[in-house]
């Protein structure tokens, strides 16, 4: 497959400073503490992966990100800007929805059960957002909507309703979906754990793919595979913190926590 | 990208097909004897209709008799109005009923509690005596005796109108919250807003959970519309009774008023129909072809080769 980012302009590096900081994030729902103090930081154009067993707080954390989570202690920045907040000298004001939506515009998301709008079809899934947030014609929208098809290997099924696709089609548009907004970063959210195993490749091959084009890239996933191929950097999360983190390589084939190694035994 | 897991090859087609099973089917002689038992009670019942002192023959000339007629349209338009106002306030209140705040929730609690909670009638009479509590209506630039505002027709509307409001928030709440919380997420991940997301995303969508009660509703509403005759309103079993009044064939003059609400409900559920398959677009892989496509197809079938149409 040939550069995405030659006329999508999606892939371009953000003047300096890391894409994403976390400095002590924590997240709590009522008494369950799902976050304990994250500390990291992703650069522009490197690909992030998280691993962890379920329920150590990885998606959560993806889901601070972009905010569909608040979260409850310590900084996240995205491009140098908070996250969810404004601050004046010492105090934080939450921004308005609409200032919290502006925020999410440059971040994509891909999700675990794809979240494709059912009532429309592959084109029109692509081209919600650009004609609906960013006031896009839609001649120009449908053109860049069918590159973007194209591009995911799906350009022959415009017309059809998600109902009429295979799971690693679904997400195939899904993520067409969210390059169509040309965001800075994508946000992964273990984007084939609802796959059949042998659909699984070709969703990889895309995020490969946008890996190559250099895409800011935060991935959630089970893929250990990917993670040691496509990955320049991995932390392994389990009970809410950060306890191993370095090239995926190492980290995969010579980790050095106890729990890194049980957890890397089952899955390996 | 790995093409191959989209095109499936085509099984190879054998070149004789199969013996066909040929069986004895298993005899089901209860059927038979439960279809005769319920023919049997239906002539029955048949019977004791024509023998009954019910002069069946002056009720089609009054089918189509000018009161009769005025009646119908009396109850279509009405129901029409008070659904529109039951739609658009039941939206109005599923929203308050599911917005954070507190205040506009919990009226919008009371509301659907006491609108459901009292009969139809009692409202329409309410506000049929409402010059009780507002002798005279004042909206600062228009002003009038209560009694003079309130005719018949808007007595209907409200009374109708409001009762349906609560009944369909209900139907519209569960509508918007049978949609998956993953549509909401997606659609914010892209940037849009809460009223957008509502409009573009999560309505559509709803829209499927909300049509068919909502029809349900639509004809109950025409056959309800005919308490609005305790208010004085001219649609179909207020014509019907005077008419009635003067003939002395009552039971005829409701024989006729059924005829006609049979003829509005069997006509609105032909739309329904229509309006259910528009909302059903990427439900399902591909939809049935409606009863005429059905027949049309049968008839080109029976018009160019013999062949039983396969049972889906």
């Amino acid at each position: 497959m040939s550069s995405l980012s030659k006329d999508t302009g999606i892939g371009r590096a953000p003047a300096g400073g890391p894409m994403v900081r976390a400095e002590g994030v924590h997240k709590s729902f009522g008494l369950s503490h799902i976050l304990k103090g994250i500390d990291l930081e992703v650069n522009p154009r490197e690909v992030f992966c998280i691993i962890g067993p379920s329920g150590s707080g990885k998606s959560t954390f993806l889901r601070c990100i972009n905010h569909l989570e608040k979260i409850s202690a310590g900084r996240l920045y995205v491009e140098g800007d908070l996250v969810g907040y404004r601050q004046r000298g010492d105090k934080l004001y939450e921004l308005k929805e609409r200032e919290v939506a502006a925020q999410r515009r440059d971040i994509g998301m891909v999700f675990q059960r794809f979240n494709l709008f059912p009532h429309m079809t592959a084109l029109e899934n692509i081209m919600e957002a650009p004609v609906q947030v960013k006031r896009e014609s839609k001649a120009v929208a449908r053109e860049r909507a069918q590159r973007l098809l194209d591009r995911v290997g799906l350009g022959d099924r415009t017309g059809h309703y998600p109902a009429q696709l295979s799971g690693g089609q679904q997400q195939r548009v899904a993520i067409a979906r969210a390059l169509a907004m040309e965001p800075k970063l994508m946000l992964f959210d273990e984007p084939t754990s609802a796959l059949d195993p042998e659909l699984v490749g070709e969703v990889l091959d895309v995020m490969r793919d946008l890996a190559e084009d250099g895409m800011t890239m935060i991935v959630v996933t089970h893929e250990m595979g990917f993670a040691r191929e496509v990955g320049d950097s991995l932390v392994f999360m389990d009970d809410g913190v950060v306890v191993e983190s370095g090239h995926p390589r190492e980290v995969l084939t010579n980790p050095q926590h106890e729990r890194t190694r049980s957890f890397l035994s089952k899955v390996l | 990208m790995s093409e191959t897991a989209d095109k499936i090859p085509a099984p190879p087609v054998p070149p004789v097909p199969p013996e066909q099973i040929k069986a004895i089917p298993v005899r089901h002689y209860g059927r038979w004897v439960a279809g005769a038992l319920v023919i049997a009670v239906l002539v029955l019942i048949g019977t004791a209709f024509s023998n009954a002192k019910i002069n069946y023959s002056i009720i089609p000339q009054y089918l189509t008799d000018g009161t009769i007629l005025s009646g119908a349209w009396h109850t279509l338009y009405i129901s029409v109005l008070a659904m529109a106002l039951g739609l658009v306030l039941g939206v109005v209140i599923a929203v308050m009923r599911m917005s954070s705040n507190p205040v506009t929730s919990t009226v919008a609690w009371f509301y659907v509690w006491f609108f459901r909670g009292t009969p139809v009638l009692v409202q329409l009479l309410l506000w049929y005596n409402i010059s009780l509590v507002f002798p005279v209506l004042n909206l600062g630039f228009y002003k009038n005796e209560m009694n003079q505002v309130m005719t018949p027709f808007l007595t209907a509307l409200l009374g109708l109108g409001l009762n349906e409001a609560a009944y369909m928030s209900e139907i519209v709440r569960a509508g918007i919250q049978s949609v998956d919380l993953g549509q909401t997420e997606a659609s914010h991940a892209l940037g849009m807003t809460q009223g957008k997301t509502l409009r573009r995303v999560i309505l559509p969508q709803a829209m499927r959970v909300i049509v068919p009660p909502t029809g349900n509703e639509f004809i109950n509403m025409l056959k309800t519309s005919s308490l609005a005759y305790a208010v004085q309103f001219n649609e179909l079993i207020k014509r019907a009774t005077d008419i009635s009044s003067t003939s002395l064939a009552v039971v005829e003059m409701y024989f006729v008023a059924s005829i006609w609400y049979l003829i509005l409900t069997t006509v609105f559920s032909i739309v329904q129909y229509y309006v259910e398959r528009r909302y059903a677009r990427g439900s399902s892989r591909s939809l049935p072809p409606t009863p005429l496509q059905r027949l049309r197809k049968n008839l080109r079938l029976f018009g160019s080769f013999r062949r039983p149409e396969v049972a889906r």
